[in-house]
């Protein structure tokens, strides 16, 4: 039981929990029944209906208004006495400041984006504060524990970053259902509904270096004699006959891959009668969520694939709706999952262009996944992983140090075990965030601007938030608000300008320094030129070294023990990553990396029995640490894969 | 097709977790009634994930009067005393619980689990027991096991930071895909009676000392008539010399249960809110396996330590 000590260390200790959806309702129910008197939470959600079924501290009612608020007023009806202020904000603004961190014993996070969890890992490193991370996907979980000098960094091992398509599949040689939905989403829906003056790879084919559509007049804006009716039939048929005919007429294209029939709606829906509008929707029109195609049409269940003719309707009656009963919104409209008609769209298109290359098409529910990168998720899980925080919350309260555990759920038990509990590594050494090892960036200094570096290594892969780049004493690039305008003026041509051009000019040889104050987080980037980079594996025309050392060598894979039984082919989890189902439990060699250390390492790489995409925070059975086991002479290693994919996948 | 479907409302209350198990199994949960007695902070941990889950019916058994230490692990129950005076936990709880999930029946049944017979446990898919006794919990394990309709039978108990569940669903078959075919599986869960029985000696050696120190409780609780969890540090002396007794009987050594263990548990007798959750949650994960029949069940023990952290499986049969 509890010592008396303990429960001091508890009442008196100060817990910031970042984020209050999935984990955070039941991590702040579990804090405040296990004694904690003072809690801030910060987030920036409002509530769904979707978070009902596991966000047990809200309701229907609460359905829009702040996670943060709401939590916290759930908890003090069970607890009146004890101190929880809540921020409605994002945990990136600059009021987290270090000093804001520093004023906590422990924090707790219940993120869902890797974004964010990497700058509260910089933030507590700054503050010298230990963090507790975690994550859930389905039934699979994870704690772990972070203090800095001690343990790893959560950015010791790193993270993947988001699954990214190059641009030619998703334009012209898509071959799974998860690149139609890309195009759906992001070329045709975006263009139709979206910001005009954005610039859209719709019409681009890969062999053209030439934008094909030659015509001056903007195939995607209705025509002044042109209905509904005619307007949506000619997009169909330029987008899925037209264009597939154009790019069938390049040869070299198709040398080695199966050829996409184009698809004409006369060819589809032949009878005049049959591409009429649905039967007419009475409801109130203001009420814009009910609008449905598929409902007009009497396709009423999400769960059933629809034929290819019942998709060139959903299409059309879709396209129709918008252009009706939404016109305000055509122009800024960008993809909402939770926007019935966006989704009836998108999963039409993405269905009738992946018939059209002889992918299989998809049913609303599952296109709605993928296109909106849901995460499946249930309470249970939540609960547990919780509860494993708080028991690591109160350890770091107690300095009990050499039983910190970072802890996986499992679904299918290792070694008769649910819940495997595994020491901490200590830090890394290369750790370019905690031990501040340089990075090496390859790129051409002669065709690359620094915006490419800016967006793509700096934001991206080093996830900082306001970027300040130097070179030597040099600024070549500052964010903030409080610059003045000449010097905002100088960044903006700066980063129009290739590197060698800079003022300051950037060659190989270089070395760049990459800082972000709020994060007190600083790198550098020795440049080396490169003259090459192979479009399909470096489609960014860049490479950044030092972010993943090999760790190990990886032997012959060993069979599996029982493979899900919980996934019937509908209820894959909505992915943007495509590889099979399977846990694959692969037998190591000892790893070289703790020297002296000799350790049978098992590797459990979960592939996609969850979802890489990690919303609710993803993560499994992949940390090298010692299990904790007095009697075992065996000792059981696992090693750290974490996926986490953005919200937004971009293209790039 | 002869199925109904889901309504709209349940489409979207439930997409994130029919993204998980599907459709099907959502409508069986919805289809299913359970019998939950003894409102322990686990057990609420467990009624909260049920509900949010789905079921389509709880009945929750527990004439004890709401007092400050049941409220202490209870997070269903609003802080107010005079509202609370007088009213039994099953009764408190059962209001909350409602409140999660509209589209789930909640009620209460009034009187003894023990007094149960085998009609009135015809009503439910699953019974799940919190702190019984272990005679209690052995005859209504008998009564289900009875029953032509399949009622799956759970137990619970945590003390101190550590936490036991058992799961007897009888002969369960379920499918599991092996390698692109559907292979059909039989499960033969022992009874809690069969199960305690199986000889320590014929264990494995490395089952958990937790399934020993809590089998020795057990005793030692039906020994001397006390209520369920009802023990403390003083009773330790006597403990130790049942352990020994038992020890003997089995032809093991006493070593494998620890002073320190048993310590603990006779200690605490108050639960550990973060091992309700995590223990809640296990549970709540079988119930739902069993219930909507997908997913691997767990057979037939669950343990789980902060200790050490580790959440185990132990298959105690004597088969």
């Amino acid at each position: 039981m509890a010592s008396e000590q303990e429960l001091q260390a508890i009442k008196g200790a100060k817990v910031l929990m970042v984020g209050a959806g999935g984990i955070g309702c039941e991590l702040l129910k579990t804090l405040a029944l296990s004694g904690f008197e003072d809690i801030h939470i910060i987030d920036m959600d409002t509530i769904e209906v979707s978070n009902l079924n596991r966000q047990f501290l809200f309701r229907q009612c609460h359905v829009g208004q702040s996670k943060a608020k709401v939590a916290r007023e759930a908890v003090l009806k069970f607890r009146p006495n004890i101190n929880i202020t809540a921020h409605h904000a994002n945990v990136k603004n600059s009021e987290f400041n270090v000093d804001f961190f520093k004023q906590f014993n422990v924090v707790l996070n219940g993120l869902d984006n890797l974004d964010a969890r990497r700058h509260v890992n910089r933030l507590c490193l700054a503050a010298g504060v230990p963090l507790v991370e975690s994550g859930t996907t389905g039934f699979l979980g994870q704690v772990t524990v972070h203090v800095k000098g001690q343990t790893e960094c959560y950015e010791c091992q790193p993270k993947p970053t988001p699954k990214t398509y190059p641009v030619c599949t998703i334009t012209s040689t898509p071959t799974k259902f998860v690149h139609c939905i890309v195009w759906a989403k992001d070329l045709l829906f975006a263009k139709l509904f979206g910001d005009r003056t954005q610039d859209n790879d719709l019409n681009v084919h890969s062999a053209d270096a030439t934008n094909s559509s030659k015509n001056n007049e903007d195939i995607s804006v209705q025509r002044d004699d042109e209905d509904c009716e005619k307007y949506g039939k000619r997009i169909y048929d330029h987008v899925f006959g037209y264009n597939i005919d154009l790019a069938l007429s390049n040869e070299e294209t198709w040398k080695n891959r199966n050829k996409p029939k184009p698809i004409y709606i006369k060819d589809v829906l032949p009878e005049p009668g049959m591409h009429q509008n649905g039967t007419n929707n009475t409801l109130d029109i203001t009420d814009k969520s009910s609008l449905s195609a598929m409902h007009s049409l009497g396709l009423m269940n999400p769960q059933d694939t629809w034929t290819l003719a019942e998709n060139s309707k959903v299409f059309l009656e879709a396209l129709s709706l918008f252009l009706k009963k939404r016109e305000k919104d055509i122009g800024s409209l960008s993809f909402d999952k939770d926007d019935q008609l966006s989704v009836e769209f998108v999963t039409a298109a993405a269905n009738v262009r992946a018939a059209s290359f002889g992918i299989p098409m998809h049913s609303l529910f599952e296109s709605k996944g993928i296109a909106g990168n849901i995460v499946h998720a249930i309470a249970t899980t939540n609960a547990v992983i919780a509860g494993l925080i708080v028991i690591e919350a109160i350890k770091v309260l107690k300095n009990a140090a050499n039983s910190f555990r970072m802890t996986y759920c499992v679904e299918h038990p290792l070694k008769k075990m649910l819940l495997m509990p595994v020491e901490p590594f200590e830090p890394n050494k290369s750790c370019y965030v905690c031990s501040e090892m340089p990075l090496t960036l390859e790129v051409n200094t002669h065709k690359t601007k620094l915006r490419e570096i800016v967006e793509k290594i700096v934001k991206n892969k080093l996830g900082v938030n306001l970027p300040i780049i130097m070179h030597g004493s040099t600024l070549i690039f500052e964010t903030g608000d409080d610059l003045e305008e000449d010097m905002v003026a100088n960044y903006a041509l700066n980063l129009e300008k290739a590197l060698c051009d800079l003022p300051s000019p950037v060659t190989s040889g270089t070395v760049l320094t990459v800082e972000d104050f709020q994060q007190e987080f600083t790198c550098s980037i020795n440049i080396t030129h490169r003259e090459e980079f192979d479009d399909e594996k470096e489609p960014e025309g860049m490479v950044l070294l030092g972010l993943t050392p090999d760790l190990y060598e990886k032997p012959s894979k060993v069979a599996t023990t029982e493979e899900s039984t919980s996934m019937a082919p509908q209820e894959k989890p909505a992915t943007v990553s495509d590889s099979d189902d399977e846990i694959e439990i692969v037998v190591l060699e000892e790893s070289n990396r703790f020297a002296g250390s000799k350790r049978k390492l098992v590797e459990t790489s979960i592939t996609n029995s969850h979802d890489p995409k990690g919303k609710d925070g993803i993560n499994v059975a992949n940390d090298v640490g010692k299990l904790d086991d007095g009697h075992d002479d065996e000792v059981v290693v696992m090693k750290a894969c974490n996926e986490d994919v953005r919200k937004k996948a971009k293209l790039v | 097709m002869g199925k109904e479907e889901l309504t709209a409302q349940e489409t979207a209350l439930y997409d994130r977790q029919i993204r998980i198990w599907g459709v099907d199994a959502q409508r069986r949960l919805s289809k299913s009634h359970i019998l939950v007695a003894g409102m322990t902070g686990t057990i609420v941990e467990f009624c909260k994930n049920i509900v949010l889950a789905g079921i389509g019916s709880v009945v929750l058994l527990d004439d004890r009067l709401v007092t400050r230490e049941a409220l202490s692990v209870n997070f269903l129950v609003p802080n107010d005393e005079e509202k609370l005076k007088g009213r039994s936990l099953a009764e408190v709880c059962c209001n909350s619980l409602k409140d999660f999930n509209s589209m789930v029946h909640v009620s209460v049944e009034k009187g003894d689990l023990s007094a149960l017979d085998g009609e009135i446990l015809d009503k439910f898919d699953a019974v799940v027991i919190g702190r019984a006794s272990f005679a209690t919990k052995k005859t209504i394990d008998g009564i289900c096991r009875k029953r032509s309709k399949k009622i799956a039978f759970f137990t619970v108990d945590c003390r101190d930071s550590c936490g036991e569940i058992f799961v007897d669903l009888q002969n369960y078959v379920y499918n599991q895909k092996k390698n692109d075919d559907n292979v059909e599986c039989q499960f033969h869960y022992p009874s809690l009676e069969e199960a305690v029985a199986v000889p320590w000696n014929r264990l494995p050696k490395n089952v958990t000392k937790l399934y020993f120190a809590m089998r020795v409780i057990e005793r030692f609780e039906a020994a001397e008539g006390r209520i369920p969890g009802e023990t403390t540090a003083a009773d330790i002396s006597s403990v130790q010399q049942l352990r020994g007794e038992l020890c003997k009987a089995n032809s093991i050594n006493e070593s494998r249960i620890p002073d320190e263990l048993l310590k603990r548990l006779l200690e605490g007798t108050r639960e550990h809110p973060p091992v309700c959750a995590i223990v809640g949650g296990i549970l709540g994960q079988e119930v739902i396996k069993a219930l909507s029949g997908k997913g691997n069940p767990l057979k037939n023990f669950f343990f789980f330590d902060a200790k050490d952290g580790k959440g185990i499986i132990e298959d105690i049969s004597s088969l």
